[in-house]
């Protein structure tokens, strides 16, 4: 079984529809979004929730009011701010702020704070027009996590080779920081989807680090290529350099904002100059770990 | 008065937004910039950086002299940054939240504090010193957001203009970036995607409590989703940036908004008064 | 002498994994009768983050004195040397084979971590 895993560093440039249009063109993929924080990948696939799992991380204080004596002692030991007065003259865990670190479990001169473990958000298993589907949904508040990623992985690989399927497509998360390393350590290959433009020509470079770092080869498509051929020339070279493939140009192409107005990938809706580049990149991605 | 520019996802045009509210004010204004994994508003701004300051977080000194082994400090760590096989406990200072527990649990004393630095502040103006530049960056490899953006958040006072652009999304660097801020601007696009994310954005504003409105991006290149949920739900809609093709190309060379789209200025500028007066609260 | 192997599976036939700090288990072979436990890599703090020092911490419980990876980050080797496990690079193949090549000399052992952290 093979893991494709597409991620931009920047946000907005384009990645997700890329992968939606990837997950067109593969025929026997389970498809992953691990880009909890802004999925926005099921509104091209409309999967079709099937189960529904719990995502626990963590733990969160939690004080018990009838128990509470307001002495103050938590207030006063939480680094975070976290606990605040409330109006009946009651100590309150502020949801947000709490980092689950159980010092004010400890001080707690009467032992009114409980420590559950806390509900992150949840995860699904899905059936999609393009297969299968793992995919996320977190919390207000919660963070993206190494935990998590790898949790949408595992999922997506153990569906796999259940259903028989011989490719994973996981839409990775954005930025360079602990869920994007959990969301690409082991896959077969990484598809950065970059656009030509300062932060994303600098964004690309810290990504090809890291795929660099632990051995994963790397294909680089620039996204709205011709917004600024030159940028697109650097980031080229920059690819090279940095030990990745070139692996296409896209135009920029409204047809983009269209398809997903319509809830489908631009493969399907078939218009516009980018579907031609879409389908020779894929053609590249499929020969290259195939 | 402060304004936190913020988005439910990247690249929809928050630190264009950020930048054109400080560059179209008039008056002395400081720019905070609370993106701090991937700060770039100085790629707009340009400042002269005058000064660079460390972020320092404590974490746990072992003095093995005193330490009995006992690993207590290591079962109670909830973050994984003490270890220990009876014997003096190892530390790993990045995953350390600086909570203080191991220090509270050792029976002999033998924790105190040190400092390491996990980010940097760095101070600078532009415009002749008419704008003040702040920017709060993480280290490579740092993972903990919230302590820079407190730092940055020291800096500010309230007797200046204040624009703070806030990371993407909704999780705790968002929270620690928005608290304290007079107003909130929600930048989207027209899309569905803008639209999914700007709904999440929303929630937590409410939660917030803080009055906000929206900022549409490239209003006339999508669908009409984001302007008729912001209808539906009282939402104002501050500003409506078209698309212009020449934004894109301006943006990917370090321009600015006004470079590509002049006529917009008058209306940024007038943005401060128009949420004073109550506009979208 | 016990030696631990991460995998995904629950036979000696089946893969290394590639995530040390995430893999799903660990499969602890038992060279004096031939027998092999599954030990779970239960991130039992939960924590986001710092799963390589939770595994490597799960390993020393299992009382193995070998555990063969494909990599070992920095946190992961500095907690499993401090609890004296001898760390050894896998090569391509099954956990039996990684036990056999071990068994016969042929893995390299490592003296420093040889990726870096990540965060």
């Amino acid at each position: 079984m093979k893991e494709i895993v597409i991620i931009s560093g920047k946000g907005g440039t384009g990645k997700t529809s890329i992968t939606g249009c990837f997950a067109a063109l593969a025929e026997n993929a389970v498809l992953a979004d691990c880009d909890v924080d802004a999925a926005d990948l099921h509104m091209l696939l409309a999967p079709q929730v099937i189960e529904t799992t719990d995502f626990i991380s963590g733990h969160q204080a939690v004080i018990r009011e009838d128990d509470c004596t307001a002495c103050g002692v938590c207030m006063e030991k939480c680094k975070f701010n976290a606990i605040k007065l409330t109006e009946e003259g009651k100590c309150r865990v502020e949801p947000y702020s709490c980092e689950g670190c159980k010092v004010c479990v400890q001080v707690c001169p009467v032992n009114a704070i409980d420590f559950p473990e806390s509900l992150c958000g949840e995860w699904y298993f899905s059936h999609t027009r393009f297969g299968p589907m793992v995919h996320a949904k977190l919390g207000i508040g919660q963070e993206n996590s190494g935990k998590l990623v790898s949790t949408v992985r595992r999922e997506a690989a153990a569906r796999a080779k259940e259903l028989d399927k011989d490719l994973v497509i996981v839409d990775g998360p954005p930025g360079i920081g602990c869920p994007v390393i959990a969301s690409i350590t082991g896959a077969s290959l990484l598809v950065v989807v970059t656009e030509p433009t300062i932060s994303g020509k600098h964004d690309m470079k810290r990504v090809l680090e890291l795929a660099k770092h632990f051995s994963i080869p790397a294909l680089v498509i620039v996204n709205k290529w011709d917004i600024n051929p030159e940028m697109t020339r650097e980031i080229e070279k920059d690819t090279v350099a940095g030990g990745a493939h070139p692996a296409g140009r896209i135009p920029y192409d409204r047809s983009f904002t269209v398809a997903q107005i319509n809830g489908r990938t631009l493969v399907e809706e078939k218009t516009g100059p980018a579907v031609e580049n879409i389908t020779t990149i894929w053609e590249k991605v499929w020969q290259t770990i195939k | 008065m402060r304004i936190a520019v913020a988005s439910g996802k990247g690249g929809t045009g928050k630190t264009t937004v950020a930048v054109a509210l400080t560059l179209a004010s008039q008056e002395p204004v400081v720019y905070a910039d609370c993106d701090v994994e991937e700060p770039n508003g100085s790629i707009f701004l340009r400042p002269e950086v005058d000064r660079v300051e460390k972020v320092l977080v404590e974490v746990p000194k072992i003095d093995e002299s005193k330490c009995n082994a006992c690993g207590d400090c290591a079962r109670f760590c909830q973050f994984n940054a003490l270890v220990s096989f009876n014997t003096p406990p190892l530390v790993f200072p990045d995953l350390c939240h600086s909570c203080g527990g191991c220090e509270l649990v050792c029976p002999t004393g033998a924790i105190s504090w040190r400092k390491v630095p996990i980010g940097e502040i760095s101070l600078g103006t532009s415009d002749g010193g008419r704008i003040s530049v702040i920017q709060g960056k993480l280290d490579v490899g740092g993972s903990l957001a919230p302590p820079v953006i407190r730092q940055v958040k020291t800096y500010l006072t309230d007797d200046v203009f204040t624009v703070v652009d806030s990371p993407p999304g909704t999780s705790c660097p968002v929270i620690e970036s928005l608290g304290e801020a007079d107003y909130v601007l929600l930048v989207t696009e027209a899309t569905p995607f803008g639209l999914h994310d700007l709904k999440l954005a929303v929630e937590t504003v409410r939660e917030l409590g803080t009055p906000f409105s929206v900022v549409i991006n490239r209003f006339d290149e999508g669908d009409s989703g984001v302007e008729d949920y912001c209808a539906s739900e009282k939402i104002h809609i501050m500003v409506k940036i078209p698309h212009r093709r020449e934004m894109a190309e301006a943006y990917s060379r370090g321009g600015n908004l006004f470079d590509a789209i002049p006529e917009l200025l008058d209306i940024f500028r007038s943005i401060p008064e128009r949420i004073e007066k109550g506009v979208g609260v | 002498m016990k030696i631990a192997v991460p995998s995904p599976g629950r036979t000696l036939e089946s893969s290394v994994d590639g995530r040390f700090g995430r893999a799903a288990g660990f499969i602890v072979y038992n060279t004096e009768d031939g027998s092999f436990t599954l030990a779970d890599n239960g991130q039992n703090m939960n924590a986001g983050q710092g799963a390589g020092v939770q595994a490597a911490q799960n390993i020393a419980a299992t009382g193995a004195d070998v555990v063969i990876a494909p990599s070992f980050g920095p946190k992961a080797f500095q907690v499993l040397k401090a609890a004296g496990v001898k760390m050894v690079f896998s090569i391509v193949g099954t956990v039996k084979e990684n036990i056999e090549s071990f068994i016969a000399g042929k893995l390299k052992e490592s003296d420093n971590a040889n990726v870096e952290g990540h965060w």
